[in-house]
């Protein structure tokens, strides 16, 4: 079979599978007992096995069909959930993991699984004599309890048994070549007949009058009569090989419906099993879904960022041509693309989640090699970020939680000796605010100790000795965001190469966002993000510098201003004023941007753009501010690759390419 | 085999000043008229900024500039070659486009140290068709990336 088509559809679903075991077996862990945990779990070991025998990747498959077993011995409790068994099972998920992983960048998925299978065969035999043994005692009674009773007939037997009469079960047994089945199950009834009531018949009488059955048959029957009578009716009809005949209460009647039930329900169970994942994951969506490429989403941005740029244009020249219908279709053109607008982003927005429930098991995994006891308290997974973003976000993060794992929390000896708890904890928060999303990394290990910084900054000649009385805590703990620092005594594989933060820093200034860190010495420290939520279409302030347009990011915009140029002082020869009670440093876009100067009527006031990053501020003094608008980002292509305090680039209403203003260049 | 001997390479002719220059065929997107460029802060002078080319910005280059000719007011004949070289969209201002033209490979010949104007670097050879004298540009170091950003602003406009 030609299965390449369904390639995608196979890893993302197996992505998904491994995000369920991932996520239960972390549960699983805190909460051993929980069946709906063991139950999720076989679930998605089962659909995994299913899914890459159908592809034909039959290591994977080998290796999900040895959990499944495992999971399918504790689920019917032949065996119980260990610790030491965690272990083990955590190791089958890294290596799934990477068989998928694999096979996603077109690999085969082969591995050598032959060291796990043997574990999981282990842990599945570590009570495997008694689950074999408990195996053949149900296989004996099969035939015994193979029967259900309804209510009715139940309660027929119940009176019966209060009235003095006997109830029995009888189980017939013909012999294996006799011709007339029919007629032999016939002469049978008709001898009980005389002698009692036959309450129920399995199989049913029509099937044993069409000879639609084995050799066997099994009656409940009532009557007075002894046990003996009863079988010396039957054992005289010729052609019959055997007959059992015992004492059927009606309670065990009841029981025996609910043995049978649970029988009935394996085999059903892997139809079940077989659309379990529509089943059990449609009452947590609780609406329909569909798959589609992401290519098409990005297509239908690109389409959309075109009819964007047309629609400022259109607004423009409706606006120059002063007509009144024109006007109005072309309000109503803007306010339908602006609800288009709204659903095709929230269409690339993805939960974070994506990124965040990868991280328990790689906390788990490294605490346990340092030897650290730390728990990773996850909040607003559901905050959803645009997918490009989603995308980039998770170096940044796994790294930085690394650093807090690794030079973070201390180990639970020095943790004990200081007074706290021997557990760490490190929480992991992402939260809406405005137009951003911010991811918090805050861990309760030894804080960032600001004159170690700062004289391992002095060494590493990041900064000089005599700039070490000027730096705020603010600004000696950003200093470990440069390249070249490294403050851990000791090297580990985990992080402390010194070429870590500096990469977190510039890729997520790459993003349009900033790393602001607080810390407080043996408290912790704490680590905030701020991303925007979306990369392609943004809100901007359009400003005027002579003839040319530049565009500000609102997101970075903390407010507009006039002031005067008497407000203007002068602070170590820079211009600033006092904004709000706060200094804020002028920056003269012109001088920046080397605008050719043109003549222009002097003014006594300035207009400026107040800007914010992190705790700083800057003021942008401009000429004139033009308006707010949406603005499509597009980069300046690949020859002009980082050029000074500009972000990008975007295409106005009349065509003419506007720069963006990169805020952040500029605060310094 | 007669391909070495007969072979030719299709080519854009353009001039700048009074030299005619050539850049082949499959590196070329497309040729514009003058538009608006937006200038582009803190670039080298050479470069002029970023156009709209129907939705895609695109940096520009003005030729006489990069190889340090005099400069000349753009007119109508003023012309934007598009450019595609190691992944890099540009334009490149030239003062008029002549001609698509076959130069056979035959009449190719390695560069002199100086020709005309041009630094030999930039050159990858010269063609001699009849009584015209094509110089042939290496469109990779003519773009190459390091120095379009770090002269800052000596504009000699």
């Amino acid at each position: 079979m030609d299965t390449t088509q369904y390639l995608d559809v196979f890893i993302d679903e197996s992505n998904e599978h491994l995000e369920v075991l991932s996520n239960q077996l972390l549960s699983l862990e805190k909460d051993p007992q929980d069946k709906t945990i063991i139950e999720e779990i076989f679930r998605a070991a089962h659909t995994l096995k299913g899914m890459s025998a159908t592809m034909g990747y039959q290591d994977l498959a080998d290796l999900t069909h040895k959990l499944e077993n495992v999971f399918d011995a504790i689920r019917y409790d032949r065996i119980t959930v260990q610790t030491e068994m965690m272990d083990v099972l955590f190791t089958v998920l890294e290596q799934l993991h990477a068989m998928v992983e694999d096979i996603s960048s077109g690999g085969d998925g082969k591995q050598d699984i032959a060291a796990v299978v043997q574990q999981l065969q282990a842990i599945e035999d570590g009570s495997g004599l008694m689950h074999a043994t408990k195996d053949e005692n149900s296989h004996k009674t099969d035939v015994a309890v193979d029967i259900t009773l309804d209510e009715y007939e139940l309660s027929i037997l119940e009176q019966s048994a209060e009235q003095g009469f006997h109830n029995y079960k009888i189980h017939v047994r013909l012999i294996s070549d006799c011709l007339l089945k029919g007629v032999r199950a016939y002469m049978v009834f008709d001898a009980l007949g005389k002698l009692g009531e036959i309450i129920h018949s399995e199989p049913s009488v029509t099937e044993l009058e069409e000879e639609n059955f084995d050799d066997t048959f099994t009656i409940i029957f009532v009557s007075k009569e002894s046990e003996d009578k009863i079988k010396s009716s039957i054992v005289n009809i010729a052609e019959i090989e055997q007959v059992v005949i015992e004492n059927f209460a009606a309670d065990a009647g009841k029981k025996t419906s609910e043995v049978v039930d649970k029988k009935e329900g394996s085999p059903s169970q892997a139809a079940e099993k077989g659309n379990g994942n529509t089943s059990h994951q449609a009452p947590a969506a609780g609406h329909k879904t569909i798959r589609v490429n992401t290519e098409k989403l990005d297509s239908l941005m690109n389409l959309f960022e075109e009819m964007v740029i047309d629609r400022s244009r259109l607004e423009q020249i409706s606006s120059e041509v002063n007509h009144k219908e024109l006007q109005e279709t072309v309000e109503h053109m803007s306010r339908i693309s602006g609800d288009l607008q709204d659903i095709i982003l929230s269409m690339r927005m993805v939960p974070i989640e994506q990124v965040f429930s990868r991280f328990p098991r790689m906390i788990r995994k490294l605490a346990r090699e340092l030897d650290k006891n730390i728990t990773l308290e996850i909040s607003g997974a559901d905050t959803e970020l645009d997918r490009t973003v989603i995308d980039e976000i998770g170096d940044p993060l796994v790294h930085l939680l690394r650093n807090a794992i690794d030079h973070g929390i201390e180990t639970p000896e020095q943790r004990k000796s200081k007074g706290k708890s021997e557990q760490g904890t490190i929480n992991l928060r992402a939260y809406h605010s405005g137009n951003h999303v911010f991811i918090e990394i805050v861990d309760d290990g030894a804080g960032i100790n600001k004159e170690k910084v700062i004289q391992k900054a002095i060494e590493n000649h990041i900064i000089t000795a005599d700039q070490k009385h000027a730096l705020t805590d603010q600004e000696a703990f950003e200093l470990i965001m440069e390249s070249g620092f490294s403050t851990a005594d000791k090297i580990s594989d985990i992080s402390g190469r010194g070429v870590g933060l500096d990469v977190v820093r510039s890729k997520i200034e790459s993003l349009g966002g900033s790393v602001i860190i607080h810390s407080e010495h043996e408290k912790g420290s704490k680590f905030i993000i701020q991303l925007p939520l979306t990369l392609s279409i943004i809100a901007a302030l359009l400003v005027k510098l002579q003839t040319e347009i530049y565009a500000i990011p609102l997101s970075t915009i903390v407010e507009t201003a006039i002031i005067r140029k008497q407000d203007i002082l002068s602070a170590h020869q820079k211009k600033v004023i006092d904004f709000r009670g706060s200094v804020v440093p002028l920056v003269f876009l012109k001088d920046i941007f080397h605008v050719p100067a043109q003549e222009a009527p002097e003014t006594d006031f300035l207009s400026v753009v107040i800007i914010k990053k992190g705790e700083k501020m800057a003021g942008l003094v401009v000429d004139t501010f033009i308006g707010q608008q949406e603005i499509v980002l597009k980069s300046l292509g690949n020859y002009l690759t980082e050029v000074f305090a500009i972000s990008g680039a975007t295409i106005l209403g009349n065509g003419k390419v506007a720069l963006i203003i990169d805020s952040n260049a500029l605060i310094k | 085999m007669q391909k070495d001997e007969n072979a030719n390479c299709k080519a854009i002719v353009f001039q700048l000043q009074d030299e005619e220059f050539a850049i082949p065929v499959e590196f070329v997107g497309g040729i514009e008229r003058m538009m608006h460029i937006t200038r582009v802060p803190q670039t080298a002078s050479f470069v002029k900024g970023v156009i709209n080319l129907r939705g895609v910005v695109t940096p520009i280059i003005d030729l006489r500039s990069r190889f340090g000719m005099e400069q000349l007011d753009y007119n109508n004949a003023t012309r934007i070659i598009i450019v595609t070289v190691d992944n890099k969209e540009v334009g490149l201002i030239v003062d008029q486009a002549n001609d698509v033209m076959d130069i056979p490979q035959s009449s190719i010949e390695s560069a002199p140290n100086v020709i005309g104007s041009v630094n030999a670097d930039y050159i990858e050879g010269v063609a001699k068709t009849g009584d015209r004298l094509l110089i042939l540009l290496d469109l990779q170091r003519v773009l190459s990336a390091d120095n379009a950003l770090q002269t800052p602003e000596v504009e000699g406009q």
